[in-house]
């Protein structure tokens, strides 16, 4: 079945792969066509692809490190923030404070102030009331003295002034 | 053979289901020389056009978002590439134009093979004969190269009771010997054995009339199951050659 012979081929086959005959034909032609396949993916296929996919793999790495520091970014933003947002509440609650303690101040500068006033009024006041009480006394014992000349003239006496001062002064103190 | 192909004819039965593998010459009748360019050239140039345009052109622009065939082709690289390295470790990776080599070849011809009409360079034994013995030899010369004479610890089972050792090795020594001929027979014998079937069926549906519904429906079938015996025979050879290489460059644990 191997031997066929070249004019019966036509005919009957057999197996053409144990026709040894075409063997070195077929060897050949393999070997040229591994040989071409080799180069051209030694020489240009495998480098380029490769390439390709190192340079995407490096492109993506350098992506996600970028998101990374983005990410790392954004949280030290908000930090930042919040440190900023505690900061001015804590600024503000001092700047409250301060003014609190500064409007106590003027309000007790001004509360004794007033106080000293009010009290430099009072005694004023005071010493004006006490004159006045003091010329009413006198004013008083004057009427009174007057009065009672007046009652004793009236009376048919004669009036002797330093009687009647001491008897309305005694009166009077009475 | 002769009487067999007559009562075919006489059955009206034109069935030549090994026809399709005849070797001719390309021009001409003459004798079959070393140099002639024949249908196995035609065929393996055609797989060589495909190789290119496959893993050249698609990836002629090096996009970094890559086109549908520019995907394919980093695919296929992907693949092979992470074949080698698992299979045969990071030193075989120094094998892996080689291995690419093959598994294009292999792959590109059975799939052109599945073209009606073409011719199937891989169904061939010299083809996958010489596939295997280079394999078979770049095994062997890289592995004396790399270990020198301890490249023949690989058939001394150190982990087997002491008795039992020479027996095993003349075991391993007879599978090392008969690898390059399962590897060659499985690729070639599946590959023409489901081209012949298939041929044998069309056989059929030009005899049967209506009812070569039947042997088409089965072609069909066929077909698609050569579709697979297609990439998964190129797949088994070359992560079988990935195997071998791991005793050449690895440290093997056989």
């Amino acid at each position: 079945m191997a031997i066929d012979a070249t004019g019966e081929a036509e005919a009957a086959v057999g197996m053409p792969q144990l026709d040894f005959s075409t063997w070195p034909n077929q060897i050949f032609w393999l070997l040229v066509t591994l040989v071409v396949i080799y180069f051209v993916l030694s020489r240009v296929a495998l480098p380029r692809i490769g390439a390709v996919l190192a340079e995407r793999k490096g492109a993506i790495t350098n992506d996600l490190a970028a998101a990374e520091e983005l990410k790392q970014k954004a949280v030290a933003a908000e930090k930042a923030y919040n440190d900023a947002l505690a900061n001015a509440r804590t600024e503000a609650a001092k700047i409250v404070a301060a003014a609190k303690a500064e409007i106590q101040k003027d309000l007790d500068a001004a509360t004794a102030k007033a106080d000293a006033e009010i009290s430099v009024k009072v005694a004023e006041s005071e010493a004006a009331i006490a004159t006045i009480r003091d010329g009413a006394a006198a004013a008083v014992a004057e009427v009174a003295r007057e009065t009672a000349a007046a009652l004793v003239a009236a009376l048919g006496g004669s009036v002797d002034a330093k009687a009647v001062t001491s008897a309305v002064s005694a009166r009077l103190k009475g | 053979m002769a009487t067999t192909e007559e009562e075919y004819a006489a059955s009206g039965l034109q069935i030549h289901p090994m026809e399709q593998f005849v070797v001719k010459p390309l021009f001409g009748n003459g004798p079959i020389e070393w140099y002639t360019p024949t249908n196995v050239t035609l065929w393996m140039a055609i797989a060589v056009l495909a190789m290119v345009a496959l893993m050249v052109l698609s990836t002629r622009r090096r996009a970094i978002v890559p086109s549908r065939a520019q995907s394919v082709a980093e695919m296929i690289y992907g693949f092979i590439h992470k074949m080698v390295e698992d299979v045969a470790g990071h030193e075989g990776l120094k094998f892996f134009p080689y291995v690419m080599t093959l598994f294009l070849f292999i792959f590109l011809a059975n799939m052109l093979a599945l073209i009606p009409t073409s011719f199937s360079t891989t169904s061939h034994i010299a083809v996958t004969a010489a596939l295997a013995l280079m394999v078979f030899l770049t095994v062997t010369l890289v592995g004396f190269y790399r270990k020198g004479i301890g490249f023949l610890s690989m058939f001394w089972v150190s982990s087997a009771p002491l008795i039992l050792r020479p027996i095993l090795a003349l075991i391993e020594v007879i599978s090392y010997f008969v690898r390059p001929l399962s590897h060659s027979i499985r690729l070639g014998g599946n590959l023409m054995a489901g081209h012949a079937v298939i041929k044998v069926f069309a056989g059929f549906a030009g005899a049967m009339g209506v009812a070569s519904v039947v042997p088409i429906a089965a072609i069909s079938a066929i077909y698609g199951l050569e579709l697979l015996v297609a990439a998964v025979q190129a797949y088994v050879f070359t992560i079988l050659t990935c195997v071998y290489l791991r005793d050449a460059v690895g440290d093997a644990h056989h």
